[in-house]
């Protein structure tokens, strides 16, 4: 201990305390200070940096699904509008279908109102023939008949015997 | 790696410990037998010539040969606040006596150097008077104020400082990744933030306290580095260099304690009103001088130690060349000095580290802010 | 020579001190890999103050 506080040199210890004392003033100043706001600083930075990165990921993640999402979308209104147009196809050939079976119809009516109609026309026409066949040839055999004395008595026996029964 | 680190500190500590023994009962003898013209190569001689290495001294020696005279060394200024005022001038004037032979007049004031003290011989006195213990009777030492070897290594730590981490706080100016010296000074500067700093004092209150914890871990890290050139500074091995540190560790807790920590040191809460003055003396204690004493103590005699031993390894090459021969002495000298040294490096390291964070440690536990009551 | 056997004791009792938070820091290191970092620094610090004990001792017998 003696020889310690022998050794214990009060120049040297003043000497150390200006320099500790400049030292710490002037590195403070201009080392310490600066580098350890630059320091801070950069972690910020770099905190920063990270976060925004994660939220980038996460906005990406985000888009990924909405795209995802857009895409079934798309897809289930695709399906729908192919279902649709199939419906539809289906529902106009039915349609069409029935229309012509309408007109078909109709035509066949049609075609079958002109034969009757002609039919008619046409037994109308051959009913006056055979009148007029009928009555010529009533009128022939009328006159043929009339020519003939013996056999018109004879017609008017036959007829009176009949009428008789009658 | 961790186990291995832990391992060495503890082999180092307590190797280190049992050295200070050896350093401790040294000092104060006679130096009456190292005549000029010998050769350093007794144990007593060499004992002395360490000791003499591990205090301050007033001129950058490099080295010596007793046999011609040379010594190769540049003299640092010498300034003296005597009883007759300031005074400066070369320590080449004494031309390297350190025994209180050559005696330097300046302006009516004598002064001599003994054991790398200066002296002021008492007005009338022509020479120095030694009493049977080899102290000075007629000369009284004076307020010390030169560039010695210490404050110059100090000076060499201050301006590498600036050098270093002002270009680093220039290289922030340029980019995020700073470039050249500073890649290895950023991680180190983190490392004392986020390791030391941070868990230690407090997310809230420790950019207070980074200047003065970067400053001295630096400064005790490169101070130790260099004591481990062969420029042979010991700046950390000095106890008033140890001293004026730990003293200001212990300002800044004691001006920077919360007012729970003046509560818990002086009227401790939960504790009988009888034992409370008690209590207070104590934490007063341990808070004023033992935490102190023991950061000054622990950086001091490691530091001297680790020098002993590295100086008294590379002794060997003599103490052993008797008996083994000049090149198995100088091998094992080698071998035993590079491990040691190797050890240093790492102790170099490891007592900056402590001192920060035993530092750190005791100003968190000033500004500590209790809120359980 | 009574200086000499002080600092042995000293020496042997902040060896078994050193020895012993060694020996548990190594145990709960190996126990617990991955709090390796915070149980070497508490066991520094503590190192640190057993160390300034003896130290203190050293030189106060001295």
């Amino acid at each position: 201990m003696d020889t310690l506080l022998n050794d214990f040199s009060p120049g040297l210890f003043i000497m150390q305390t200006i320099i500790l004392i400049i030292l710490i003033v002037l590195l403070g100043k201009f080392a310490w200070k600066p580098i350890l706001g630059s320091l801070a600083t950069r972690e910020d930075g770099i905190k920063d940096a990270i976060e925004a990165a994660e939220k980038a990921k996460l906005e990406l993640q985000n888009l990924q699904a909405d795209n995802a999402k857009l895409l079934n979308e798309a897809r289930v209104e695709r399906d729908a509008m192919l279902k649709e147009a199939r419906e539809m196809k289906d529902k106009m050939i039915l349609d069409a279908k029935d229309e012509a079976q309408v007109q078909a119809n109709n035509m066949i009516e049609a075609a079958k109102h002109a034969i009757e109609s002609e039919k008619k026309t046409a037994m109308v026409e051959i009913k006056n023939h055979v009148a007029e066949l009928s009555l010529e040839i009533a009128e022939k055999v009328v006159r043929g008949e009339l020519s003939n004395k013996d056999k018109q008595l004879q017609l008017v026996d036959t007829l009176l015997g009949e009428s008789t029964l009658n | 790696m961790v186990a291995k680190k832990s391992i060495k500190f503890i082999a180092i500590l307590v190797l280190l410990m049992t050295t200070v023994s050896t350093f401790a009962n040294e000092g104060g003898e006679d130096n009456q037998h190292h005549e000029k013209g010998n050769k350093v190569d007794t144990p007593e001689e060499i004992k002395e010539y360490i000791a003499h290495h591990l205090k301050d001294s007033h001129d950058f020696h490099l080295f010596s040969n007793n046999e011609t005279g040379t010594h190769v060394s540049f003299p640092l200024p010498v300034i003296v606040w005597s009883s007759d005022g300031l005074r400066m001038f070369m320590s080449s004037e004494f031309h390297h006596d350190d025994n209180g032979h050559v005696i330097v007049e300046k302006d009516g004031v004598k002064l001599t150097k003994i054991h790398s003290k200066i002296y002021e011989l008492e007005a009338g006195a022509e020479a120095v008077a030694f009493d049977e213990h080899h102290h000075a009777e007629n000369a009284h030492k004076v307020l010390d104020l030169s560039i010695t070897k210490s404050v110059f290594g100090m000076l060499i730590a201050g301006i590498l400082m600036f050098l270093g981490f002002g270009a680093l706080a220039k290289g922030y100016k340029k980019g995020p990744i700073p470039t050249g010296v500073g890649r290895v000074l950023e991680p180190l500067v983190l490392y004392v933030r986020d390791e030391i700093a941070r868990p230690n004092i407090g997310e809230k209150k420790y950019m207070k306290f980074m200047p003065f914890l970067l400053t001295v871990f630096f400064f005790i890290w490169i101070l130790n580095l260099l004591g481990l050139t062969p420029l042979g500074f010991n700046v950390t091995g000095q106890i008033a260099v140890t001293a004026c540190l730990a003293i200001f560790t212990m300002i800044i807790y004691l001006t920077n304690g919360s007012k729970d920590f003046w509560m818990h040191t002086l009227w401790m809460p939960g504790v009988p009103y009888i034992l409370r003055p008690i209590l207070a003396v104590i934490e007063l204690i341990g808070f004023v001088i033992i935490k102190p004493f023991s950061l000054l103590v622990r950086l001091f005699a490691n530091m001297t130690a680790g020098h002993f031993v590295v100086m008294s390894l590379i002794a060997l090459v003599i103490l052993m060349k008797e008996a083994f021969g000049p090149v198995a002495s100088t091998g094992v000298s080698l071998i035993l000095a590079l491990f040691i040294t190797v050890i240093e490096i790492l102790v170099a390291f490891l007592q900056a580290f402590i001192f920060t964070m035993l530092s750190s440690l005791f100003i968190g536990m000033a500004v500590e802010e209790h809120d359980h009551h | 020579m009574y200086n000499l056997i002080g600092a042995g004791l000293i020496v042997i009792g902040a060896g078994l001190g050193l020895g012993k938070i060694g020996g548990s820091a190594m145990e709960a290191i190996a126990r617990q890999p991955e709090a390796a970092g915070k149980i070497q620094t508490a066991m520094i610090i503590i190192g640190a103050l057993l160390e300034g004990l003896a130290f203190g001792a050293l030189i106060l017998g001295k």
